[in-house]
């Protein structure tokens, strides 16, 4: 993994032959940057150095150690700041000189994610198409008549996409005002937990961490609040508060553990959170089959229902599933937009996450921050354990976290890490959770194609060269990134 | 596993690439030797001295050493279950003590020190399961040849990762690449009738998925883990999406693949214990050893693995000396999920003759902590990737004899070791100092 050999030492005191280390690689960096500053190149990049550097592939001076801090500085004004997810995520930069406004608008960031989006519908519908019996029977006689293919593959795939959006968003056929959106308020509501967890996912990556662990993190704080549900009586409002907190402790304590496990012991937090994963699912699946959560005179695993005080109240009324959580996880939100973007706190994960030895540098402790965003994040997953326990599901069982965890990775990915980015995604992707059942009701168009095109949106975001070449958009029609280069070096390499 | 302090620095060539002598010395000299290693392993002999010693069982526990097929019998092991927990447990304390005492004389815990400690525990716990069952009798060379079974898929799955990783590229992909392998296997054994088929159609699938990561980590530059994840996800839903659609319509065109024949070498398996394991094997287990060995040798013997691993730890360098840096990376990573691929059709032609969606159930993610608790080292990887495959076996066995310990904790032991491991005895374990970083050629 990337970062093993962070720069904060177990004992905070880098001695003995790491330090020589250390030194012999500011050393060489030094060099490179002399180097480089004569040769006026514009990177020449330290694949070495024990951390890629955030800032590489965007920030036109490219860092230093000190000048990290200042590019951190600069983010701080703006929720769009530049690292949106840490290191080389940022994908290769705009080569090209001097651009023109219609060519900036185009190739912009914003153009790319629909372009993305469009992109990724489109290949899910040729997938579709492929798998449809009326394509597969027209391209039997596809010379003779092509235009009956193409239609076939047209209907095939827009009949799916349309039962997609009537599923999610407005259903003409539905009775009523109320009929017609219930749909949105369905996607609403699949929405909350992706949005409060994805949020926990983006806020470890503005941070420089992976945390693929929102699953457990789910889980934990889905136990701890469905037992203070069912288990604890008491009065409304004070019910809900303390299903709440209990969430929030639980996710906090799991993501917390990691980020302390990760500050004392170097361990990856790629692993560690897979590992929490599992090992809170078992321990879900333990819990429910002891008498303390099994609901009584149920062979099946299963809790009994949360008390009705310790629910979200339903906000449109009892038909729609739609509940408080939704508007937690707006204010939730605005909070984390605060937190990175307003708070001392906040800054200081940024810092770390562009570049660590800085952070160290500027006397910033990264190992305090390493845990306090894991146990933020958690808590923010934790938010949508409480959000499945008492607000969607009101039971516990072994399904409450779903893929909700897993999911809010791509969320934050899409979102590319900023709190109100983030908040789309989760209702893009609520909207293709929702409008999946009802498409799969509809066309018989299984649901996994909305794990196809999530993914596919987030990889082609990821790469904005491909979005921009794909669609003949590429600055100078000049090869984006280092295609080609690998060439000169080997028959320059040697002599060099 | 070693200890902190005999372990190689951050920043140091490490396993495989053996320190240079003063390095060694600076390792043992400079470096303060923590308590970390000392205390882990009091407080686990504590733990075992309670558990498995005062509280044991009663029974005599009964380990199967041959089964009726061998040429010849050895005669069960037996154990009295208190005594064992005992003595075991005791010895545990007194390396764990010896590891205090050379602790206190600021010396590190030798090499093997650690490793038999978790053989004595591994131990003591098997005769603490087994002899508070209600048959406190298990067949241990069964025990041993599922648990190479289980391991098939982890072990190319971890190799996978190795040549990823030793040449600089993250595959958190080895999940989708597993699952790629066995879907692929799956569909065109079935369509071709040919189980043999299948087996290259994985390996092939395994390197498409690979060649993604790889495009989209060295020539779209982006976040090596970002592409794994999502590649993952992104596998998950087109397997699961033709699974659906187009498997089960016509399950016997499409996912009847049949098996792999085992192949069991006359004589040579009739040796009990190790006969099953190593001569008694489907082509994808005999291909495992293979793999495994020639990874090794290619990685630490042979011009080509020197250029690797020098990509994987310092590309500029490998690029002044003319190795051409990303199209090194390319096949590689390409080369590794084709492993991985074979690895996948563990699930369809061996294990099972039918795709089913998610089918190599987060395996990839395990075959992901072997790699790193063998640190990069195929041999090293393997043996991790056995110990998960032991503990795997272990939970379906001792529910089947029925023990007091839940199976849900049974299921949960090898991520808690994995932790324990990555936390604690592996320690800073330094991946390739290269990896997960593009190269940009300055």
């Amino acid at each position: 993994m990337t970062d093993q050999t962070q720069p904060h030492h177990p004992d905070g005191n880098p001695s003995g032959p790491d330090a020589d280390k250390h030194e012999a690689d500011k050393h060489d960096t030094d060099k490179h940057h002399t180097d480089k500053h004569a040769a006026d190149k514009h990177d020449a990049g330290r694949p070495h150095t024990d951390k890629p550097h955030a800032d590489r592939h965007h920030a036109p001076k490219p860092a230093d150690e000190e000048t990290a801090a200042v590019v951190s500085l600069d983010t701080a004004g703006g929720a769009m700041g530049p690292s949106a997810v840490p290191a080389t995520a940022q994908s290769g930069k705009i080569p090209g000189g001097p651009e023109t406004l219609v060519r900036r608008i185009f190739t912009g960031s914003g153009t790319v994610s629909v372009l993305a989006v469009l992109l990724a519908l489109i290949l899910g519908g040729l997938l579709i198409a492929l798998t449809d019996k009326q394509v597969g029977a027209t391209a039997s006689y596809l010379l003779a008549r092509p235009t009956d293919f193409l239609s076939a593959v047209w209907n095939a795939a827009t009949r799916s996409y349309v039962a997609l959006f009537q599923g999610s968003v407005f259903n003409p056929r539905g009775g009523g005002i109320g009929g017609q959106f219930a749909p949105l308020m369905e996607t609403l509501t699949i929405a909350t937990p992706l949005i409060t967890a994805g949020l926990g996912v983006a806020l470890a990556f503005r941070a420089g961490l992976f945390n693929i662990g929102a699953q457990g993190q789910i889980i934990i704080a889905g136990i701890l609040a469905a037992w203070t549900g069912f288990a604890l009586h008491l009065p409304v409002g004070l019910h809900l508060l303390l299903v709440l907190v209990a969430g929030i402790i639980g996710g906090a304590f799991w993501g917390g553990l990691v980020g302390y496990l990760k500050a004392r012991t170097g361990a990856h937090e790629v692993i560690l959170t897979i590992m929490f994963n599992y090992i809170a699912l078992y321990l879900l699946r333990y819990l429910l089959n002891t008498p303390a959560f099994r609901r009584p005179g149920e062979s099946n695993p299963i809790s009994p229902i949360l008390d009705p005080s310790a629910v979200y109240p339903q906000i449109f009324g009892s038909q729609y599933r739609l509940h408080l959580g939704f508007l937690l996880a707006i204010a939730i939100t605005v909070f984390v937009w605060w937190l990175l973007n307003r708070s001392t706190v906040g800054f200081e994960f940024r810092a770390v996450g562009a570049n660590p030895k800085a952070a160290q540098t500027a006397g910033i402790n990264v190992s305090r921050s390493t845990i306090l965003v894991m146990a933020i994040a958690g808590a923010l997953a934790g938010l949508s354990g409480v959000a499945q326990v008492a607000g969607t599901e009101k039971v516990l069982t072994d399904g409450v976290a779903a893929t909700y965890g897993f999911d809010a990775i791509t969320v934050a990915l899409l979102g590319r890490s900023t709190p109100w980015g983030t908040f789309a995604a989760g209702l893009l992707f609520g909207a293709f959770r929702a409008g999946a059942v009802q498409m799969q009701i509809q066309t018989g168009t299984p649901i996994d194609i909305v794990l196809v095109v999530q993914s596919l949106i987030v990889l082609f975001i990821a790469a904005p060269p491909l979005v921009r070449a794909v669609f003949g958009l590429n600055p100078r029609r000049k090869k984006p990134v280092t295609a080609g280069k690998s060439k000169t070096a080997a028959t320059t390499g040697g002599a060099a | 596993m070693s200890t902190t302090a005999t372990s190689p620095q951050p920043g140091k060539p490490q396993a495989g690439t053996p320190p240079r002598a003063e390095e060694r010395q600076q390792a043992t000299s400079e470096k303060p030797v923590t308590w970390k290693v000392p205390v882990l392993l009091s407080a686990l002999g504590i733990v075992a001295f309670i558990f498995f010693g005062l509280m044991g069982p009663n029974q005599t526990a009964r380990f199967g050493l041959s089964s009726s097929g061998d040429f010849f019998q050895l005669p069960a092991l037996e154990v009295p279950g208190f005594l064992g927990g005992i003595v075991l447990s005791v010895i545990m304390l007194g390396l764990a003590g010896y590891a205090v005492y050379l602790k206190t004389k600021d010396q590190a815990a030798p090499r093997w020190l650690p490793i038999a400690f978790i053989v004595l525990f591994v131990a003591a716990f098997l005769i603490w399961v087994v002899g508070g069952a209600r048959t406190p009798s298990i067949s241990l060379a069964g025990l041993i040849a599922g648990s190479v079974t289980l391991a098939v898929p982890l072990v190319f799955g971890s190799l996978s990762g190795v040549l990823c990783e030793r040449v600089g590229v993250v595959n958190i992909a080895i999940e989708g690449q597993l699952l790629g392998g066995a879907f692929t296997a799956a569909m065109v054994a079935s369509m071709t009738r040919n189980p043999f088929i299948g087996l290259l159609a994985a390996a092939v699938a395994g390197a498409v998925v690979s060649m993604v990561l790889a495009l989209f980590s060295i020539k779209y530059l982006v976040n090596q883990i970002i592409v794994g994840v999502v590649l993952n996800v992104l596998v998950s839903g087109v397997t699961g999406f033709l699974f659906s659609t187009v498997m089960q319509a016509d399950k016997a065109t499409f996912n009847s693949p049949g098996r792999l024949p085992i192949i069991d070498i006359p004589v040579l398996s009739g040796i009990p214990v190790l006969g099953p394991i190593l001569f008694k094997q489907s082509l994808v287990g005999y291909l495992m050893y293979i793999a495994v060995i020639v990874v090794w040798i290619g990685l630490f013997k042979t011009k080509w693995g020197l250029r690797v691993r020098a990509v994987g730890e310092h590309p500029q360098a490998a690029d002044t000396m003319g190795i051409r840096v990303n199209a090194t990376r390319f096949w590689n990573v390409t080369l590794g999920g084709a492993i991985a691929g074979i690895g996948g059709s563990f699930f369809t032609l061996v294990a099972i003759d039918s795709f089913t969606k998610e089918i190599s159930g987060g395996r990839g993610f395990i075959a992901l902590a072997a790699l790193i608790f063998g640190r990069w080292n195929p041999i090293g990887a393997f043996f991790a990737a056995l110990l998960f495959g032991f503990a795997d076996n272990l939970q379906s066995i001792v529910t089947i004899i029925g023990t007091p310990v839940p199976s849900q904790f049974m299921a949960m032991l090898p991520y808690l070791v994995t932790v324990l491991a990555v936390a604690g005895l592996v320690g800073r374990s330094r991946p390739p100092a290269a990896s997960g970083i593009p190269y940009v050629k300055g």
